[in-house]
């Protein structure tokens, strides 16, 4: 107890002197009764500083004299004569860190070395997400799923985080990080059944279609709230810090959930508590039909970082082996530091938002097929795997036709499993069903009973 | 047992019991003094204790803080300033920043963080400076603590508490007087209290901190400085009151009034003033408003066969309307008259002291509601 005293007494004494300034301000301020015209405000303030009982109360903060900077509430400040003002937009945006070029050559040499056979499963499960993504997405076209999401040019992204991460780190997603669920061992079955909405699935079909969750995983549940998880990365990772565990929380949002209230209140309060957090903005260029353009004017998100205070870097997210180095020295800093580290990783929504989208409608279709060719993930990180000998052509067929076989199979098992029972509508909504719930489950099951013959066969009892 | 019952009657707040017929007198006394808003101790015996709603609740959460170290507490002007109406008092020297914490402002904010602590073993206690300024936070409230035990299938439970002073104080306009207890109450996944004496603060505040769901405390800025008489057995530290349970805080037989929070006071006040006209009104303090406890409600009118349901908010989709639908549902043959509401006027609160109090019910209108039952 007594080591929060001496903090307390400071910062009563500060809270004492700001009300002692401001009845000298409003003394100042009303001496001016008898004037005609009303004193100006930026002169009454001037006054102020001039009075010298104003002077005396900062004197335990002043710099005996020197009036080139002052000890203001925040910290020291040097003064300038110059009236000018920080630019909108700067003469240069920040760089962009990349590890491989547009072709998958190396051409940098600080980066985080992966082994070997990371370097292979990451490659395999870019693929298999590139290859799920495409099949369940025309699972939807059919008609077999109601909603679907692609990750389509952000494989990097999702599979190179993830594999600069531990399991103990706890994963909060957007909805477009089905990939880091994906390294982490969540089988295409799992994800199939969450699709489908079956009788094996964890989420026992309470939520829509992407909406995966896997406590085994560390990997919360996603909502379809936009940019909530930013703020509970926090919390989560408070607690965290309380429990002073080697490992920290990451959250990824889109270059649209910046703009919300939850962004900044997280950012700001992630650095103020100084809680182990990894901000990852998939700045992918798009919110639906809303272009970066419309969605801010700073320079993109990672200037941000600095002004709550954050150390903050820009990543080539098309570049796995950069994606995966930022990631490894953010976790180390955010744990050794207990700080939060923010990260942009430029890319592009190559695929539509959802199955709810068709993007031809606001952008030109050249623009998205060369981003598609040109930029893509997974083909720069093949080539540079095939430059380093730990992958071929024969390789890449085979893991192609694979994993195609794999997931059909697993959406063809999905279909066929019967639904949750109707005991599933009731249950989880409390941790012990209550007497309300409960009378109505037993009223709807004398129900079912009484009209047996028009009951749903595919709602299992 | 002659002592037990004066205790019970004396701690449990102006004698749920029905006394024996020579005890009439000691517990009309009782009752005059319980109902007094003055915090002078009771003439009758000066061994029993009073606590104000206010060191109810402080001991609560330092009671639950020493127990559990999982518990923290986080709001505005909680720890340095020691609460905005002080019932964080103490809290900070006692327990340490980590453990109180000052939040920036942004009940959005840090809401959002409280239910990811929570999300990751922490037991957060949010507190807002009123539930109207909750209204910022209520999507975390709602879509990030109500609902995430059932859309994530069990898989994430959110042990938190939301609590605040909530409906109206005196004179702090529109803005910071509406009663919240309608909304949070019809949602599923949420638990939802409104104490009144500090018997129930204490008592239904350690409930919600040991409950596995999101709470959302109904307090009343009014009620702080009020004191109760407590027995010993809510001043332990082990005391706890189950939720979802009403109490009758009055015995009658002529016409049932319900209400909750400071309304409790009021229709206590109302149920003397019916009994000098002979009219033995039944009183149930609802405790907590989600669950509602039908079953006491719906016998005390079973019983009674008439209703009058009292509550600051608006009329409108009220607690008054949910229970007059519970009745109508489950007890309706036993209805000898209509059901009658006594909510808030239906408008903005005004802010001038003699507009408040028009719009606001009065013991008098409680009187006057249960008359024309009879």
């Amino acid at each position: 107890m007594a080591l929060y005293l001496p903090i307390l007494r400071r910062k009563i004494g500060y809270l004492a002197m700001m009300n002692s300034t401001l009845s000298n301000f409003k003394t100042s301020f009303l001496s001016d009764k008898n004037s005609i015209t009303t004193p100006d405000f930026c002169n009454s303030f001037s006054r102020r500083f001039h009075s010298s009982k104003a002077d005396n109360l900062f004197d335990f903060m002043h710099n005996g004299g020197d009036s080139k900077e002052l000890n203001f509430p925040g910290g020291i400040v040097k003064f300038t004569s110059q009236l000018k003002f920080l630019a909108d937009v700067p003469e240069e945006r920040v760089h962009c860190y990349r590890v491989l070029d547009d072709s998958g050559q190396l051409i940098s040499n600080d980066f985080v070395q992966v082994n070997k056979e990371t370097a292979v499963k990451m490659y395999k499960d870019m693929v298999m997400l590139q290859t799920m993504d495409t099949i369940f997405y025309e699972a939807q076209r059919q008609g077999r799923i109601s909603f679907y999401l692609t990750a389509n040019g952000e494989e990097a992204i999702n599979i190179a985080s993830a594999a600069a991460l531990s399991m103990d780190d706890l994963v909060f997603p957007q909805y477009r990080e089905a990939g880091v669920l994906l390294w982490r061992g969540f089988t295409l079955q799992e994800f199939a059944n969450q699709c489908f909405g079956n009788k094996e699935d964890n989420g026992k079909g309470r939520q829509m279609p992407i909406h995966y969750g896997s406590n085994k995983h560390n990997y919360f549940t996603v909502a379809s709230t936009v940019a909530t998880q930013i703020s509970h990365a926090v919390g989560a990772a408070y607690s965290l810090k309380m429990e002073g565990r080697d490992a920290c929380t990451i959250t990824y949002f889109g270059d649209g959930g910046t703009s919300t209230g939850d962004f900044h209140a997280a950012l700001n309060f992630a650095a103020v508590m100084e809680v182990p957090v990894i901000f990852f903005c998939r700045n992918n260029g798009w919110a639906i039909s809303t272009p970066v353009s419309d969605q801010f004017r700073s320079d993109g998100i990672v200037v941000r970082g600095k002004a709550y205070g954050i150390p903050s870097i820009r990543v080539d997210g098309n570049d796995a082996l950069a994606v995966f180095s930022a990631v490894c020295m953010a976790r180390t800093m955010a744990i050794r530091e207990g700080k939060p580290v923010l990260i942009e990783a430029l890319a592009y929504r190559a695929g539509h938002h959802s199955t709810s989208d068709d993007s031809s409608k606001y952008r030109p279709i050249e623009e998205i097929e060369w981003w598609k060719e040109a930029q893509n993930p997974v083909t720069r990180f093949r080539e540079w795997l095939q430059g380093e000998g730990l992958w071929t052509t024969q390789a890449e067929t085979e893991l192609r036709d694979s994993a195609r076989k794999e997931v059909l199979h697993a959406i063809q098992v999905a279909e066929k499993a019967e639904k949750p029972t109707v005991k599933e509508i009731f249950t989880d909504v409390y941790d012990v069903l209550p007497s309300n719930l409960r009378d109505q489950e037993k009223s709807l099951r004398e129900t079912i009973e009484r009209h047996s013959q028009d009951y749903p066969i595919d709602v299992p009892l | 047992m002659l002592i037990k019952i004066l205790t019970r009657l004396v701690g449990g707040g102006g004698g749920g019991v029905a006394a024996a017929p020579r005890s009439v007198s000691f517990l009309n006394k009782t009752f005059r003094n319980y109902s007094s808003s003055s915090s002078s101790s009771s003439s009758n015996s000066s061994s029993v204790k009073k606590m104000t709603v206010r060191d109810a609740l402080n001991s609560a959460l330092d009671e639950e803080m020493c127990a559990d170290r999982r518990v923290l507490l986080m709001g505005e002007e909680v720890g340095e300033y020691q609460g905005a109406y002080k019932v964080s008092k103490g809290l900070l020297q006692k327990h340490g920043p980590e453990r109180v914490i000052d939040t920036p402002i942004t009940e959005a904010g840090f809401t959002g963080i409280g239910v990811g602590a929570a999300y990751y073993g922490l037991r957060p206690v949010v507190e807002y400076m009123t539930f109207n300024f909750a209204m910022q936070a209520i999507d975390h409230i709602i879509n990030s603590a109500a609902k995430t035990n059932y859309m994530s299938a069990g898989n994430i439970n959110v042990p938190i508490v939301f609590r605040g002073p909530n409906g109206a104080a005196a004179g702090v306009g529109a803005q910071h007087s509406q009663c919240y207890s309608a909304w949070y109450g019809s949602v599923p996944g949420l638990k939802v209290l409104a104490p009144y004496s500090s018997e129930d603060a204490r008592g239904l505040l350690k409930a919600a901190i040991r409950d596995p769901d999101p709470v959302v405390f109904l307090e009343n800025e009014l009620l702080y400085g009020e004191a109760f008489p407590v027995s010993d057995e809510v001043v332990d530290s082990s005391f706890c009151i189950p939720i979802g349970k009403a109490k009758i805080e009055k015995q009658g037989k002529h016409v049932t009034i319900t209400s909750f929070s400071k309304m409790v006071g009021f229709s206590l006040k109302a149920a003397e003033i019916l009994a000098e006209d002979g009219i033995d009104a039944e009183v149930i303090n609802l405790r907590s408003i989600r669950p509602l406890d039908r079953s006491t409600i719906n016998g005390s009118v079973r019983k009674t066969n008439r209703l009058v349901t009292v509550e600051e908010g608006y009329p409108q989709h009220g607690v008054g309307a949910e229970i007059c639908a519970s009745i109508v549902e489950d007890s309706f043959d036993y209805l000898d008259a209509p059901v009658e509401r006594i909510g808030g006027a239906d408008v903005p609160m005004p802010y001038a002291a003699n507009l408040e109090r028009m719009a606001l019910p009065q013991v008098d209108d409680i009187v006057r509601a249960a008359k024309r039952l009879i």
